[in-house]
């Protein structure tokens, strides 16, 4: 269902001409942690986020990298991990040398004693939707991921109590997947036409 | 599409494999899973084989709104906890990606109900870093303090509730009522009690009314007079004591591993605020001083929200203060909407102000990660925009989530009846927790 709403999207309200700007690829790292990142672990992509760190981790390296941050860069806690479906993006955001999948895994990191903070994107294809858990490392982290297992129906290998923790044990689907409509459950409305 | 085909039941049959649990449930652990439950909690466990499970909620009046526990228990003594959640959740995320940019703030102001503006805040933030837009100083400068002031009304609503749950039922009625002025203030300056919407992207949503600084000066004085009052009626009070000190302990480490921030974190002697670390608004240009304490219990983390309220009257003071003249939004077309006048003379403010309210304005596409200190820790925002006028996603880090499982790391060892202050010291909003 790529057309979801179109409608409320007319094409000639453009905010400006301007094209966002879009990392070059061939620039060296500014980050420090995130050239540490790029370096050690082959295949990460560094992006500059409006002044935020962004790196795009391999799926293989996905535990590796967070437990290197843990350990060897001081980021003593892991704020979030959650996903976005990008079923049915327009334009979809990707930097150059990243091969966009349907799903992401998105870690942000806060180190307190450097006072800052890194993102760690993870590409996770529809076909195969499974990713290393990070709650061996993170043990804060049970509860996000199975929201994401919950509501992407996103697998993550190993985490503790793999169950959905927002939506009813025996509900069928994963709520906030783009192809997975809104306000279909039938309720105490009788007579409600259709969804809207 | 029939929902069975889609997805999903592949997963579902593994889930099911997986889990040594079963969906939700608590069950007396094996061998194996209290080792891992061992190491995370630090818990110890008993020689025996004959404990009890016990439900707690989701009706409970302790557990604040829809929480239910999980309890195991051993004679009177609580070996551990799994809070169970999903009670209240209604899909805020999910209606997020339905809204636009200008109906945002209505949706995620319903999260933490009792701190609506830090979740306005941190979406107009997420949302003004996407489009590149500046905010005046004025508006700065309001959001600041009513933040503040909401920062107050949502540590006397503790205060009232915390009371309430360890048997001080005055407290409730104290706590409430310098709550209610609180309210009555923010009431005279959004229009509403609650679920504001005052905070937009660009800005604000109007400007001060009149007779703000008096109203404001004068709930300053009025909360602070109450907060004395609480601090005499329970800081020395050897009953509230005996019920608090030393109940819920938990560690730096602990606290840091599981996620938790805000109070929590400061109890255990981590002086942590992101408004001292990670400045955002105009926090760096008021004096203010982050409240922590060193022994992690539940009497430290009631302190540290008294002493917090008195911190915020401080920079509302301030702000009263220095509260700069200008605009109270930022005059950019494309993203807010032109002054009433404007309309009755100019065909393009009609045209701007139609296209805003109808089909919003449009945000580059991008992703950000918007951080705010809310009263319950550190509350974030990500943000997924692909050049529409409304968001590809938009999720929401509250911080009671996380928080909530820090019960872990406290009450083994507890008694049952110190599990009820326990979940209160963490004060979780269930619908911030469910969204």
């Amino acid at each position: 269902m790529p057309d979801a709403d179109t409608d409320a999207r007319e094409p000639d309200h453009e905010v400006s001409d301007a094209e966002p700007s879009r990392p070059e690829p061939s620039r060296p790292v500014a980050d420090e942690v995130a050239a540490a990142v790029v370096g050690r672990f082959p295949g990460t992509v560094f992006a500059d986020s409006h002044g935020q760190a962004v790196v795009y981790v391999e799926r293989a390296h996905w535990h590796d990298v967070a437990e290197y941050l843990r350990d060897s860069e001081q980021f003593t806690q892991c704020m979030d991990v959650t996903a976005v479906d990008h079923l049915v993006d327009t334009a979809r955001d990707v930097p150059d040398g990243v091969i966009g999948e349907r799903f992401e895994v998105v870690a942000n990191f806060l180190s307190h004693p450097r006072n800052r903070r890194i993102r760690a994107i993870c590409e996770v294809p529809a076909g195969e939707p499974e990713v290393a858990s990070l709650v061996d490392l993170y043990p804060g982290l049970a509860f996000a991921e199975r929201e994401v297992l919950d509501l992407f129906g996103l697998v993550f290998a190993g985490h503790p109590d793999p169950t959905r923790i927002l939506m009813p044990d025996d509900w069928i689907g994963h709520p906030l997947r783009k192809d997975d409509a809104p306000a279909r459950v039938p309720v105490t409305f009788k007579g409600d036409p259709s969804p809207r | 599409m029939s929902r069975d085909t889609q997805l999903g039941t592949p997963e579902r049959g593994r889930l099911e494999a997986q889990t040594d649990e079963g969906a939700q449930e608590l069950q007396p652990l094996n061998a194996a899973a209290r080792e891992r439950e061992l190491v995370m909690t630090g818990g110890v466990w008993p020689d025996i084989d004959d404990t009890m499970i016990i439900n707690m909620g989701p009706q409970h009046p302790s557990t604040h709104g829809v929480l239910r526990i999980m309890m195991e228990l051993n004679g009177e003594t609580v070996l551990r906890a799994k809070p169970v959640i999903g009670y209240l959740h209604t899909g805020m995320e999910k209606t997020g990606e339905e809204l636009t940019y200008v109906q945002g703030g209505t949706n995620v102001t319903r999260m933490d109900y009792a701190s609506p503006l830090s979740n306005e805040l941190v979406f107009a933030l997420a949302v003004e870093r996407l489009l590149d837009v500046d905010v005046p100083e004025r508006a700065t400068w309001i959001r600041m303090m009513l933040v503040e002031l909401n920062r107050m009304s949502s540590h006397l609503l503790f205060q009232a509730t915390n009371g309430m749950d360890l048997g001080a039922v005055s407290m409730m009625i104290y706590g409430w009522r310098e709550r209610e002025r609180t309210l009555r203030l923010l009431e005279m300056i959004t229009g509403l009690r609650m679920n504001h919407n005052f905070i937009r992207p660009g800005g604000v949503a109007a400007d001060l009314p009149d007779d703000w600084r008096l109203e404001t000066l004068e709930l300053c004085e009025q909360v602070e007079a109450g907060v004395r009052e609480y601090d005499e009626l329970l800081t020395e009070n050897p009953i509230w004591r005996e019920r608090t000190v030393g109940v819920g302990h938990i560690t730096t480490e602990q606290a840091l591993a599981l996620g938790a921030t805000g109070p929590i974190l400061r109890s255990t002697g981590f002086a942590w605020d992101l408004r001292k670390a990670q400045p955002y608004l105009a926090y760096d240009a008021v004096d203010f001083d982050v409240i922590y304490t060193e022994n992690g219990d539940v009497f430290d983390r009631f302190q540290i929200r008294l002493y917090e309220i008195l911190e915020s009257i401080k920079i509302v003071r301030q702000c009263v203060d220095a509260m700069p003249a200008g605009d109270y939004r930022a005059q950019d077309r494309k993203v807010t909407p032109p002054p009433r006048e404007r309309i009755d003379e100019s065909m393009e403010a009609l045209i701007h102000h139609f296209k805003l309210f109808t089909e919003g304005f449009r945000v580059p596409p991008g992703e950000t990660y918007a951080t705010v200190e809310s009263p319950r820790g550190e509350i974030g925002c990500y943000l997924v925009s692909d050049g529409s006028a409304k968001p590809v996603r938009l999720h929401i880090r509250g911080p009671s989530f996380y928080n909530l499982q820090s019960m872990d790391a406290m009450v083994p060892g507890a008694l049952f009846a110190d599990a009820v202050a326990i979940i209160s010291s963490l004060d979780p909003i269930m619908g911030e927790v469910d969204r």
